[in-house]
């Protein structure tokens, strides 16, 4: 059973003027599925499309693309604001920057009781101790206190888990969490990849954990997706995809981590450039920068196959199709 | 690591230190909303030396770097200490005295130096200019020298041409650095320089940097939130917290035995990449704010030793302000639990 399933998405932007008319393809061909109580962790670098498949999800962008079925319908192209509605209830984000995101002349109270009134999720009169409890279970205690406060009073951290359960309050079934724990400091971000561990087990959310860290998308993920370019390159199970990863790719995100078990771990300088995919050519996009490329990578584009059990990368050498 | 035991302390004290800041107390603002960014900073970086300096947003690890370049500017002022370079103490010294000392002596990266380029020159003409400005080379030479300092850092030298939008955020990065080096400067500070870049440019820059360090033979001020990036390219790291230096050691020595809660709980904040998977900490509670410090121990709200149930050690780590102890040779730690041998 899964909570949200994505086939095929593909997004365009247009780039260049009238005449030169080119188009980024910022998220080509991606398939998943969102399961209940899940956490999937969507890895890449800047630019490899994984933000925008967020946004697409949010609904933020139409897609070029594909489908986004949620409870059998299609709702990428959902127009009626009654099912928009219906689907923000169940599909909430959360961004990089918690200060951004919070409106700084309001107090918390009105930030997480705004979704409850909006939805109409308790009757008016049960609307502050629903706020309360909510503050509660995102760890921002005593909450009557909180709930008095303006974001400015709050470090990163607790912005964040404002943010958190501003986004919990519509008791959705998915959160989207686009690098959520980046801008924030380094002792306070176990917290919030702890919160997720439990609200994942306690509520059954199915997350999207997007993030450019694959240290913590082992630490919280059940399952991984790494991006390159535009489109999926591997997927599976993290912990058997970060201990034998197929796609070069991966292997190189890998190595770059820093690792002070490893101190004497070192990549090749890249030679090609770097992955933004304006009208790109026939061929692997990773071919440029990658250390195993044979003949036909550069001829034809790799499908996505699955060469271990639960485990696919899109790649001629390490995941041939047969 | 040997130098543990090849450098004596005594060291510490001596020449052989090229830039040595003691005391140091910076503080922004004045009268009651005056805050204490750097309370009493000892840091000494040695000839040909990696010293990294870690800390979280807020604790003042770029004031430190700000005043060993003596850019402190109002409403920040050095209230006191000294910053000697090669025994020369800066503080006083005159505007163009300081001129002449950066960028020959020392130069510095920051964070979002990447966008220090001037959008409409370029990117060789930039570096003729920086050039220029602190020595006699005529155009020709000054561009010859950029040109190489470019392919050292990994960029085709015909890049110079270029204007500062032709070239990533990693590329103009590296090319700050490349000009950080074209006078040669003993000291290279680099505050956060690839934290707005992702992991596999990160790594790629940081590896040059240390290649060049190689070849060169400057010595590198390190400066980042990301203390698993230091563990694995400096020789000595120095942990800052609200203000102050809580722990020094060589490198795998803090990466094996650190001592200090909070730098212990740094490390606990980095999910490994091998082993089991077991659940992590981090650290409760967030940095305090420095207005209003917290009294003895700056972070016994946050520390799990901290308990009222011991009450002779609970009474010293609110009230008494620990200082750095050395407890093995090169490793200080600034916490009344090691004092008392608790640990």
């Amino acid at each position: 059973m899964s909570a949200l399933e994505v086939r095929d998405l593909s997004k365009r932007f247009p780039v260049g003027g009238a005449l030169r008319r080119s188009h980024v393809h910022a998220v080509e061909d991606v398939s998943f599925e969102l399961r209940p109580g899940t956490i999937t962790a969507l890895v890449g670098e800047s630019g490899s499309g994984k933000s925008t498949v967020a946004r697409l999800l949010a609904r933020l962008y139409d897609p070029t693309s594909g489908a986004v079925l949620f409870g059998g319908d299609d709702v990428a192209r959902a127009r009626r604001r009654r099912d928009v509605l219906r689907y923000r209830s169940q599909v909430q984000i959360i961004f990089q920057d918690p200060f951004g995101s919070l409106n700084p002349v309001k107090t918390i109270r009105h930030h997480v009781e705004r979704p409850l009134r909006i939805h109409r999720i308790v009757p008016r009169e049960q609307v502050e101790e629903r706020a309360h409890e909510l503050l509660r279970a995102v760890g921002l205690v005593p909450p009557e206190e909180v709930a008095a406060k303006y974001p400015h009073e709050l470090s990163g951290g607790q912005r964040q888990r404002v943010a958190i359960a501003r986004a919990l309050a519509v008791e959705p079934k998915i959160v989207l969490a686009d690098e959520p724990i980046s801008m924030l400091d380094v002792s306070i971000r176990i917290g919030i990849l702890n919160l997720m561990l439990k609200l994942k087990a306690e509520r059954g959310i199915a997350f999207l954990y997007v993030t450019h860290d694959l240290a913590s998308a082992r630490y919280v993920a059940d399952e991984i997706l790494v991006m390159y370019a535009g489109q999926i390159v591997e997927r599976g199970p993290v912990e058997q995809v970060l201990a034998e990863p197929l796609h070069p790719y991966t292997r190189l995100l890998l190595a770059a981590v820093p690792d002070p078990a490893r101190k004497a771990g070192r990549i090749e300088p890249r030679k090609g450039l770097a992955s933004a995919a304006v009208d790109p050519p026939e061929g692997c996009r990773f071919v440029g920068r990658c250390p195993i490329a044979i003949d036909v990578c550069s001829r034809v584009t790799p499908p996505l196959v699955e060469a271990k059990p639960g485990q696919a990368a899109r790649c001629h050498v390490t995941a041939p199709s047969t | 690591m040997t130098a543990l035991v090849e450098e004596p302390v005594a060291v510490r004290t001596t020449g052989a230190a090229l830039l040595e800041l003691r005391e140091l107390v910076v503080e922004y603002g004045s009268g009651p909303r005056r805050v204490r960014a750097v309370d009493g900073v000892d840091l000494e970086i040695r000839a040909g030396e990696i010293l990294g300096l870690a800390g979280e947003s807020g604790c003042g690890k770029t004031t430190v770097a700000n005043a060993a370049m003596q850019i402190l500017r109002p409403p920040a002022r050095l209230v006191s200490g000294s910053v000697r370079f090669r025994g020369d103490d800066l503080v006083g010294k005159s505007a163009e005295e300081l001129r002449r000392f950066r960028w020959r002596n020392v130069s510095m990266v920051f964070q979002s130096a990447m966008n220090a380029l001037n959008p409409v020159m370029r990117v060789g003409d930039q570096f003729v200019d920086a050039m220029r400005a602190h020595e006699r080379i005529d155009r020709r030479r000054a561009l010859r020298r950029a040109g190489e300092l470019l392919e050292l850092v990994g960029i085709d030298r015909r890049r110079l041409r270029a204007y500062p939008h032709e070239l990533s955020g990693g590329m103009r990065q590296r090319v700050i650095i490349a000009m950080a080096l074209s006078l040669n400067p003993e000291l290279l500070i680099l505050d956060e320089p690839t934290t707005a870049l992702d992991v596999v440019v990160q790594r790629e820059i940081l590896q040059q940097v240390e290649a060049l360090k190689r070849d060169f033979g400057f010595a590198v001020l390190f400066i980042t939130h990301d203390l698993s990036l230091l563990l694995e390219f400096t020789d000595r790291i120095a942990i800052m917290y609200a203000g102050e230096i809580v722990e020094e050691a060589p490198a795998e020595r803090l990466a094996a035995t650190a001592q200090h809660p909070y730098t212990q709980g740094l490390l606990q904040s980095f999910p490994p990449l091998h082993g089991p998977r077991s659940r992590m900490t981090g650290i409760p509670g967030s940095p305090p704010d420095l207005r209003d410090p917290p009294s003895g121990c700056r972070f016994h709200p946050r520390c799990p030793h901290c308990v009222p149930e011991r009450a002779g050690l609970y009474l010293r780590q609110t009230a008494e302000r620990p200082v750095l102890r050395e407890v093995a040779p090169g490793h200080r730690v600034a916490c009344h639990l090691v004092e008392e041998g608790l640990a």
